[in-house]
């Protein structure tokens, strides 16, 4: 693992004059290289399994009715699931992060949870509320109210990290709350915000656990057919690259949004807090919207987990086995957050600090595997290991760097609105100082990016700890997860037995949420590192 | 400041290289692949274990993963036995030669309609095609004979199903085989035509419990697994079988393989041998899995009906094949 070592740790240290700024920084670039490659690998396996379907079979696989309508079904999905994300993350993440709205250490966690219940759990909670709660608007409900911490995290340490001088200075000059909000506060959380919107838009490209239960068709149904009736690789696959087709599409679409002009602070750099708006007597709205958010969110999924565990027939104590699982569960995502982080680091470095064709496309690859479903990584994985570096197969480390690859674009989005909103002026004037790369890095690079490092850290540790189909695949044999022994109950229908497995992984996910609304609340009441 | 931003990365690479250590040295017993009840297994594996010696690794997952991931493994599949739910999976695995033949004593333990025709699979335990209704809706007496009248206009509306479970294709398959792809597909069209989509059996037996749908097309194990975990007290719905020598009223096998590639195959022989023994399949009896144990002589869980009894037609797995002809209808009525 110590290829992955962070990337400007090991920088040059030969010469650091004026003209080094403008050449390429091999070691972000050798870690891009990196990032990418992991990421191309599953998609090599993805093209070279499509390709062994002839034009026959790709006629029979695409051109049907049942297709197209599942197509649409994805999109008409992933937009109005956006577009609510959108606007639940930003406006929580502003009453927590701005405003003196109370309790704000208890919303930081609670408003992060959501992300680290299982889909099953959720749709399930829901049906049991109201059998007849299925289709379109069903999914539309639950897919949002499970993903829009996905833009909610990335947007919350984007405003902890603002500099409120902008805004203070527009205030002074006569703009009104409102404006200063629109013209400039939303300029510098824009690439947080587009990029929670990038991961919910992708991440329902790939859903499929929810909406069987929910009865909502998607495309990755036409997919997981092929696998789960045909044993048909290659059918799957072929479906699978129309996936990696829409993504690509999505990906331009958010680059050309995000070019518009630059988001750091420009200012001093030593960092203090903005100051909080009082609501005033918009305080208690405020507190019963993110109570409303949080009890449709949070509550009805641990209501159900709690009415399991009261109801159900196999309801028993867990056995002392649930603390291996969680200690697997916590270990595993600990590590895969952590290579997650390092790996994005340098691909939001390239892209955001040198900018140029090549880099985009790392970056923009390196966000393919949200899109597509688990099982093909999964199994692209699989194809190579097994082949290539079979010492490595069904082994842990290959079980956390298959959760890092499958979560690169969570911990990107982390670290790239980070990077957006640190001046590079910093590092320059560190640089112009006759410090050298590594220590610039160290020293006002990271502390900069620490809130989106830590945003990073918590996306990819939640989402490995629920994360269960590449788990079932590459998982060392005999070692069990909370989700693989909470899998096992519920298609059982030992639901009682289940939910232990279920509350463990929301109490898990809170650790990290949790650390990380203390970190941010460090940073916006002390003014932060210098 | 920028020391605490680090997160404490030294520990945790410590405990991974610990955890891997722990985990990587394989072992030199039998390393089995698993779609079956996760319960049931580990009971058979530990009866196994207790009377051989041989330590058994397992590996769970639902059976259609474990299908894809042995097909990508090929000959340097770390398993040596694959444990299936259903003989579709197993069809398609043998057809690629991925398959040890199975010892003659073992196959013969079971009635050899319950194995593959080529000695490929052993058949463990059965499960039979029925179907659930609503007891507040629906009364014995008013329930179709045969699983063809679901397509008649009388259960529009009431009857629900699962197109992309694994245990409906058999059926589409069966009548095909006995009234031809023609009946079958105007069956499967009317069918669609009545009846609520459900993603699995688990959703179909739940359903029509709550009385969402009033009746539905399942393998008998999910009512009785429903019923145990809700209690009798609180379950509205019954099972009901269909008249004998029905296309709807047919056996599904679960069975297990031998890979070609297994570096322990005496070992694996010796389990697949325990499976169908008196006493495997006495655990299987008693798991609370509500399958048929396939040996003659070991009776099923109280509380079953004797399979003998049930009538089930006379088709084998071999007939029922992989499932393909029935997937194709599916995806051509836009069903999956």
């Amino acid at each position: 693992m110590s290829t992955l070592a962070p990337a400007e740790h090991l920088g040059s240290r030969l010469s650091h004059t004026w003209s080094e700024r403008r050449r390429w920084p091999l070691v972000s670039v050798a870690g891009g290289a990196l990032a990418a490659g992991a990421v191309l690998l599953p998609l090599a396996f993805l093209v070279v399994q499509a390709q062994r379907s002839g034009w026959g079979e790709v006629q029979r696989l695409l051109l049907r009715h049942s297709v197209a309508v599942l197509l649409w079904n994805s999109v008409r999905l992933a937009a109005a699931c956006t577009a609510l994300c959108a606007v639940l993350g930003v406006g929580a993440a502003w009453l927590v992060e701005r405003t003196d709205v109370p309790a704000r250490r208890l919303w930081a966690v609670l408003l992060v949870l959501p992300l680290g219940i299982p889909d099953f759990v959720v749709a399930f909670g829901w049906i049991s509320i109201d059998p007849g709660f299925h289709g379109y608007l069903a999914a539309v409900m639950v897919m949002t109210l499970s993903l829009y911490p996905l833009v909610y995290l990335p947007v919350a340490a984007a405003l902890a990290n603002l500099d409120p001088g902008l805004e203070e200075a527009a205030r002074s000059l006569g703009a009104g709350p409102w404006k200063a909000f629109a013209k400039l506060t939303m300029r510098q959380i824009w690439p947080a915000l587009l990029g929670g919107c990038l991961l919910v838009t992708l991440g329902l490209l790939a859903e499929y656990g929810a909406f069987e239960i929910l009865q909502y068709q998607t495309f990755t149904v036409a997919i997981f057919t092929e696998f789960k009736l045909g044993f048909d690789t290659v059918a799957a696959c072929t479906l699978s690259l129309v996936l990696v087709m829409v993504s690509v599409a999505v990906l331009g679409g958010e680059l050309t949004l995000s070019g518009r002009g630059r988001t750091f602070r420009p200012g001093p750099g030593a960092r203090r807090g903005a100051p909080r708006i009082a609501l005033g007597r918009r305080r208690i709205g405020a507190v019963g919207a993110l109570a409303l958010l949080a009890a449709l969110a949070l509550g009805v999924p641990v209501g159900t987990l709690g009415y399991w565990i009261l109801h159900g027939g196999s309801s028993t104590l867990p056995s002392t086995s649930i603390l291996a699982a969680a200690g697997h569960t916590a270990l595993f995502s600990a590590a895969a957050a952590i290579l997650s982080t390092l790996l994005a680091i340098p691909v939001a470095t390239l892209a955001i600090r040198h900018r140029n064709r090549l880099t985009l496309l790392i970056e923009r690859i390196s966000y393919l595997p949200m899109a597509l479903p688990g099982l093909v990584i999964a199994l692209g994985l699989v194809s190579f290991s097994v082949r290539y570096a079979f010492s490595l197969y069904q082994s842990s480390a290959e079980l956390i760097i298959a959760y890092a690859i499958l979560f690169l674009p969570l911990a990107i989005v982390g670290v790239r609105s980070a990077m957006a909103q640190a001046s590079p002026r910093l590092e320059e004037v560190g640089r112009s100082l006759g410090a050298n790369r590594s220590s610039v890095f160290l020293r006002i690079t990271l502390p900069l990016i620490a809130p989106g490092l830590g945003a990073a850290f918590a996306l990819v540790f939640i989402s490995s700890a629920t994360e269960l189909t590449a788990t079932l695949l590459l998982r060392p044999t005999g070692v069990n997860t909370l989700a693989t022994q909470f899998w096992v109950y519920t298609t059982n229908f030992s639901y009682g037995a289940a939910a232990p497995y279920a509350a463990l992984m929301v109490a898990i996910s809170a650790v990290p949420a949790y650390l990380l609304s203390r970190r941010m609340r460090t940073i916006s009441r002390t003014g932060g590192p210098r | 400041m920028s020391r605490s931003a680090s997160i404490p990365l030294a520990p945790l690479l410590i405990s991974v290289s610990l955890l891997l250590g722990a985990c990587g040295g394989s072992s030199a017993g039998l390393t089995l692949y698993s779609g079956q009840h996760e319960q049931t297994t580990a009971l058979l594996v530990k009866a196994f274990e207790r009377r051989t010696g041989i330590t058994v690794q397992v590996r769970s997952a639902d059976e259609a993963t474990l299908g894809n991931q042995l097909d990508q493994e090929g000959s340097n599949s770390p398993a040596d036995v694959f444990y299936a739910e259903n003989t579709p999976v197993l069809e398609a695995l043998a057809a690629k030669g991925m398959f040890a033949p199975v010892a003659p004593a073992t196959l013969a333990a079971v009635p050899s309609r319950d194995a593959s025709s080529r000695g490929l699979w052993v058949g463990v335990s059965a499960r039979v095609s029925a179907l659930v209704y609503n007891t507040a809706k629906l009364t014995g007496a008013s329930l179709p004979s045969s699983v063809l009248e679901l397509a008649s206009p009388r259960w529009s509306v009431k009857v629900g199903f699962a197109p992309s479970e694994t245990d409906f294709q058999p059926v589409l398959t069966a009548i095909i085989r006995l009234d031809g792809a023609q009946a079958a597909e105007r069956w499967l069209k009317g069918l669609a035509a009545n009846a609520r989509i459900y993603p699995d059996n688990e959703a179909v037996v739940t359903e029509v419990n709550n009385g969402e749908s009033q009746l539905g097309p399942i393998d008998h194990y999910y009512w009785y697994r429903l019923r145990q975990e809700q209690g009798a007290g609180a379950t509205t719905s019954a099972l009901h079988y269909y008249a004998a020598g029905d296309p709807g009223n047919l056996i599904d096998i679960s069975g297990a393989a031998i890979l070609r590639s297994s570096s322990h195959r005496p070992a694996a022989q010796e389990f697949l041998a325990f499976l169908v023994s008196a006493a495997g399949q006495r655990v299987i009896e008693g798991s609370g899995s509500w399958e048929y144990p396939l040996r003659p002589g070991v009776s099923p869980a109280a509380g079953l009906p004797p399979l003998a009894q049930l009538g089930a037609n006379s088709l084998t797995p071999a007939e029922l094949g992989d499932g393909s002809e029935a997937l194709a209808m599916e995806q051509r009525l836009g069903l999956l």
